[in-house]
């Protein structure tokens, strides 16, 4: 178990290697970091200046070891726009942007499974049939979209939730909340409607089709044969048996919900990671733009990590075989 | 046959098992399937009733008819299924769970798939324990070690935390067997117990149901294809063809002395150790499929001794001494003769 979790490990470790060179490059890619930060007049001298205090005269080799070194330790370099540290700035936004995401998920989850698990055992009925076609909407509708129809029902229209922004927040340290005001979270539903609507309608037809696929499975039959409950087949052999693929679905979405929480930001104009990506990317910001990728990949590759290992935990049968392979 | 339910009626030899007249259809597209056509046998207290058939005979659906668990679009259509007494083919689905497991339990064939992966060899006992029996967590954890021992499994109280791959295929079956008799069921239903196991396993299995039946009095009915294993087991056999009982009587008779020509072919298709190089009977062509039944006896295109009434009438079982055979050969009644 210890070994299969190293070595999982370093191979995250290797991915975050791979996507360091990419976050790097783009550096030389995108145009002369000197020209973004000077002013066109400035004279010839003064940006060699800039170029010697930001180490860029320094051959490349030499800078990559010192990007990858910063960035190890979180120091992802100085905005262009902002004239402050990436870090900082990303730790500023970070809290509202995992909010959400936590939010949106646990929506997701908790409706899908509940919407799965119904549409499976009460397949012919007119509410298993609606859930079907929603989810259908809900797979098929552009996030923004459904951001701004949202809006415009409950934020134009009926003038119950607000349009944009966090509401107010309560500082817990170095974190903010909005989840202990009410206009923060009556700020929340409407976002984390939007960027989990997709989620839930993925994990709703996956809890689906593989209730369905379980119920027919012999254990089942031999389990009904066997004069357990109704209640006791479903909920407990067969439910368990179905959330070993929603588990990974629902640990890899929570990454792409944090990465493309940049639209439903946007549309929203919620102050968090993705808001700022989207501005740097308009002002070429690139130590942003590059600190993001990092921090996205991150988080991806941690999730990836805990989903692994929450799979041994969850099926006896991997615990075996990877205590065997190791 | 209608005598021979009359004289088990009395309730002092009242069968375990009664099944009276019992059809099962099936919808599907091309009309209705009719899987099992006026099937009756009785199973006393104790015995072993083989039922032994080609692949879609019918012998799995009868058994998954008596405990309940045909699924739609199929359906029991007719007939009777009575458990000591107690009619049960049309019990409300809740009081019918309760009998499953309980008073009727059952083995199916693949071992390895009747297990949950998930979850403990023991839970999965316990559970069953506690769904039909009023004991604590304790007592039937106790009680599942000594259901784990008894069906052979060496040092149960370490085996019981164990998880479902963590058994061979012969081990899993015996918890699958304890799994079916953990609440002292009246009758056990073994469809195919053996026949995903290895040969060397499939003997020790076999002894295991036999020896339980025995020690409980467990009514046994051990569905097969394998003519040797009803012979080894069974006090009775019932020969199934078609969805119909061709033939039924003691398992020496029948072995001995088929009756039916169905019965004839299966039981010189058994090879023999005596070392006779004479060439094994086999049966021209096949089963008819449900939806292509044939008028008359369901046997009559295959059958040697078929005469113009087979292709006409179908026969009805008929008692002929300890056996009761389904076929014209045998019909002493005489009829105005079509020949």
């Amino acid at each position: 178990m210890l070994a299969f979790t190293l070595r999982r490990a370093v191979q995250a470790i290797g991915v975050m290697f791979a996507v360091g060179i990419i976050a790097f490059s783009m550096f030389r890619f995108a145009g002369d970091p000197v020209n973004q930060i000077v002013s066109i007049d400035t004279p010839a001298a003064e940006r060699e200046a800039v170029r010697k205090s930001l180490g860029l005269d320094d051959p490349v080799p030499v800078q990559f070891v010192r990007y990858f070194g910063d960035a190890a330790q979180f120091k992802f370099g100085v905005s262009y726009q902002f004239r402050q540290p990436v870090s900082a700035l990303l730790m500023e936004r970070m809290p509202a942007t995992l909010e959400l995401a936590i939010c949106a998920t646990v929506f997701a989850m908790v409706l899908g499974i509940l919407m799965g698990v119904y549409s499976a055992l009460r397949r012919d009925t007119v509410l298993a049939k609606l859930f079907q076609a929603v989810s259908l909407i809900g797979i098929s509708l552009p996030t923004f979209l459904i951001g701004i129809l949202l809006i415009y029902l409950f934020a134009v229209t009926l003038g119950w939730l607000p349009s944009f922004g966090r509401g107010d927040v309560v500082k817990l340290g170095w974190w903010t909340t909005g989840l202990l005001t009410l206009s923060g979270l009556k700020a929340l539903i409407m976002p984390s409607i939007t960027l989990g609507l997709f989620q839930m309608t993925l994990i709703m037809r996956l809890v689906r089709a593989e209730m369905l696929e379980v119920l027919r499975t012999d254990y089942i039959r031999f389990a009904r044969a066997r004069g357990l409950t109704t209640r006791a087949i479903h909920f407990g052999h067969a439910l368990k048996n179905t959330l070993i693929p929603v588990i990974t679905v629902a640990g890899l979405q929570f990454g792409s919900v944090i990465a493309f929480s940049i639209i439903t930001e946007t549309v929203f104009q919620w102050p968090g990671m993705g808001l700022l990506f989207v501005q740097a990317v308009q002002n070429v910001d690139i130590p942003i733009m590059a600190a993001y990728l990092l921090m996205v990949s991150l988080i991806f590759v941690t999730i990836n990590l805990v989903v692994d290992i929450l799979y041994t935990v969850v099926d006896p049968r991997l615990r075996a075989t990877v205590g065997r392979a190791t | 046959m209608r005598k021979t339910f009359d004289k088990s009626a009395s309730p002092m030899t009242e069968p375990v098992l009664s099944v009276r007249n019992l059809r099962v259809e099936f919808a599907s597209r091309r009309g209705t399937l009719r899987a099992i056509d006026d099937v009756s046998f009785d199973i006393a207290k104790g015995e072993v009733l083989g039922v032994v058939g080609e692949s879609g005979a019918g012998k799995s659906v009868t058994g998954l008819a008596v405990i309940g668990l045909i699924d739609p679009p199929g359906r029991i259509a007719g007939g009777e299924i009575h458990l000591a007494g107690l009619r049960i083919d049309n019990l409300p689905q809740e009081e019918m769970r309760r009998i499953r497991g309980k008073r009727i339990g059952m083995i199916f064939q693949d071992p390895l798939t009747s297990l949950n992966p998930l979850y403990r060899v023991g839970d999965q006992i316990i559970e069953t324990i506690r769904t039909h029996l009023n004991l604590s967590e304790t007592a039937a954890r106790r009680r599942a070690i000594d259901l784990l021992a008894e069906v052979g499994i060496p040092a149960p109280e370490k085996r019981i935390d164990g998880y479902p791959h963590e058994f061979s295929g012969g081990m899993r079956q015996r918890v699958v067997i304890a799994l079916a008799i953990c609440a002292e069921p009246e009758l056990i239903i073994a469809d195919e117990p053996t026949t995903a196991l290895d040969v060397s396993v499939q003997a020790q299995i076999i002894s295991l149901i036999k020896r339980l039946g025995r020690d409980h009095g467990t009514a046994v009915m051990l569905v097969t294809h394998d003519m040797g294993v009803i012979a080894e087991t069974s006090d009775r056999v019932a020969v199934m063809y078609a969805g119909r009982v061709a033939e039924i009587g003691p398992v020496q008779d029948v072995v001995r002395n088929p009756l039916h020509p169905y019965a004839k072919g299966l039981m010189g298709a058994i090879p023999t150790l005596a070392g006779d190089d004479k060439r094994l009977v086999q049966i021209p062509g096949s089963m008819p499929r449900l939806s292509a039944i044939p008028r008359g006896c369901s046997f009559n295109p295959r059958c040697a001794f078929a005469f113009d009434r087979c292709r006409v009438d179908r026969p009805e079982p008929l008692p002929r001494g300890t056996q009761s055979v389904a076929c014209h050969l045998y019909d002493n009644v005489p009829t105005e003769s079509a020949a």
